[in-house]
């Protein structure tokens, strides 16, 4: 364990388990407990839960706290009532992107904004140095305990936890009795919620996660299924230089709601269509898991870009990944190779996501 | 599972099994826990001369792609194609069925340098 790293209210929980523990984003952090294969897949089919600790809280308040945050973020967030929250985008003047968050307005006049880990103090001057008169921003980032509780079962494991509590819907944002966030939100893909507790609570509500049915994962299989989903991961899949357009994050870019920082180029590039696409590739057989960093490459030869990110996955035992790559080379259907220490492995261009989460019953 | 006796090791964790000039090589039962789920190994192909120490094959988890050292040096003659076919053999029989290449050995007396499994056992703690 890196002493350098700033350590979860959750470790001691992690080394009771056995976990491997990795430095990430400036964190020690698990990558898992037994099996990446394993974690992934519980969170598929019953449940798991995710230490998320390391990722930041931002409290927004005040009577100018919705128009303040419209003008630095893509999505509307004039469109949440209270208790509503919205997957957003932080843009530079130039277009590219800062980070990705989920801003949840919970009250009239305050928000709770999720940010990266790695993003944090960024993301902070970023907006202190644009804060505005009749608004205030908090880092709440240390105070809180995080935990993403994910998988079909998820619903089960909150009544368990929090008898005759409800959670909120999809995308949403309330208070439990004792004070704790819940979020109906997450990154996997399958049902769940994210849950914060200030952070000298956090290691007794894991431990009744735990109890009420849910398998502890690590940031191995968090990687995994998020990739099956085709969600982007800021560092890899979205940086400075590359604009939501790019990413295909348009959806959350609302380019009527007025002036935002960013805005102008998401309306070029969306006029003129952009030069580059964030690329779903599926390999056509079976071959080394591709990763980020590994050079693709056309059928006829030439080298077109580089994987952001990739992963063998585990819900569809072949190789996906995630690629920018010029508009050309992006239509579905397009063959190109994934080039692995100096082998091909033939690929197609498909759509995401790459896996289906079954609709629930 | 310990580490059986009739093999040697090497300090990157891989096991030799010697038969006359011709050694079997594949990873401790050790690396397979660390590695975890094995998804893809990558094989040498037949004829290559390698040289104890050099990367040979690559075993790759979720997360990582490991390169396999030759433990000891000579001429690939035999790779598994079952463990190319079923990478998770690598981790329920490391050292049986989850073998992963063989060579015919320069210099047998090469191996007597590798650990011991008492020696394996005591460096892996």
């Amino acid at each position: 364990m890196n002493s350098e790293f700033k350590n979860s209210p959750l470790e001691a929980a992690h080394v009771a388990l056995g976990a491997k523990i990795v430095p990430f984003a400036g964190w020690n952090m698990p990558v898992q407990y037994t099996s990446i294969i394993d974690e992934h897949t519980a969170v598929r089919t019953q449940c798991g839960i995710f230490d998320i600790s390391h990722m930041g809280q931002f409290i927004v308040r005040g009577s100018g706290a919705a128009t303040w945050l419209n003008g630095l973020l893509t999505n509307n967030i004039a469109k949440l009532a209270v208790g509503q929250g919205q997957y957003t985008l932080m843009l530079n003047e130039a277009g590219g992107v800062i980070d990705d968050l989920i801003a949840y307005r919970s009250a009239e006049t305050e928000f709770f904004l999720v940010v990266n880990a790695s993003m944090i103090d960024e993301d902070f001057a970023w907006m202190s140095a644009r804060l505005e008169v009749g608004v205030s921003l908090e880092n709440e980032s240390d105070q809180w305990a995080g935990m993403a509780v994910q998988g079909p079962q998820s619903a089960a494991v909150f009544a368990k936890v929090f008898p005759g509590e409800t959670l909120p819907l999809r995308n949403g944002i309330s208070k439990t009795a004792t004070g704790s966030v819940v979020c109906r939100t997450g990154y996997t893909g399958e049902d769940g919620f994210e849950f914060f507790s200030p952070a000298s609570e956090g290691i007794s509500y894991w431990q009744k996660f735990l109890a009420a049915g849910a398998k502890a994962c690590g940031l191995g299989s968090r990687d995994s299924l998020r990739l099956e989903m085709g969600y982007p991961l800021n560092g890899n899949d979205l940086s400075p230089e590359r604009s939501p357009i790019e990413a295909g994050l348009g959806f959350f870019c609302d380019l009527e709601k007025g002036e935002f920082v960013g805005r102008e180029t998401l309306a070029r590039q969306k006029a003129e269509g952009p030069a580059v696409k964030l690329t779903g590739i599926r390999y056509l057989d079976k071959g080394a898991p591709p990763r980020a960093h590994y050079p693709v490459v056309s059928a006829a030869g030439e080298v077109i870009g580089e994987l952001a990110s990739g992963v063998l996955s585990p819900s569809l035992m072949t190789g996906i990944g995630m690629a920018y790559l010029p508009t050309e080379f992006s239509k579905l259907g397009t063959v190109l190779n994934i080039e692995v220490r100096g082998k091909l492995f033939p690929a197609e261009v498909v759509k995401k996501p790459f896996y289906q989460v079954p609709t629930q019953s | 599972m310990s580490s059986p006796a009739d093999l040697r090791y090497a300090t990157s964790h891989e096991w030799v099994r010697l038969e006359g000039d011709i050694a079997t090589v594949g990873i401790s039962d050790h690396a397979q826990e660390e590695l975890t789920d094995v998804v893809f190994v990558e094989l040498p192909t037949l004829g290559r001369a390698v040289d104890a120490g050099d990367p040979t094959a690559v075993v790759e988890s979720v997360k990582a792609a490991s390169d396999i050292y030759a433990p000891i040096g000579g001429e690939i003659v035999e790779v598994n194609p079952q463990v190319e076919a079923d990478p998770s053999l690598v981790n329920t029989d490391p050292y049986g069925k989850g073998w992963i290449f063989k060579l015919r050995v320069k210099d047998a007396e090469h191996v007597t340098k590798l650990m011991d499994s008492a020696a394996y056992e005591a460096s892996i703690g």
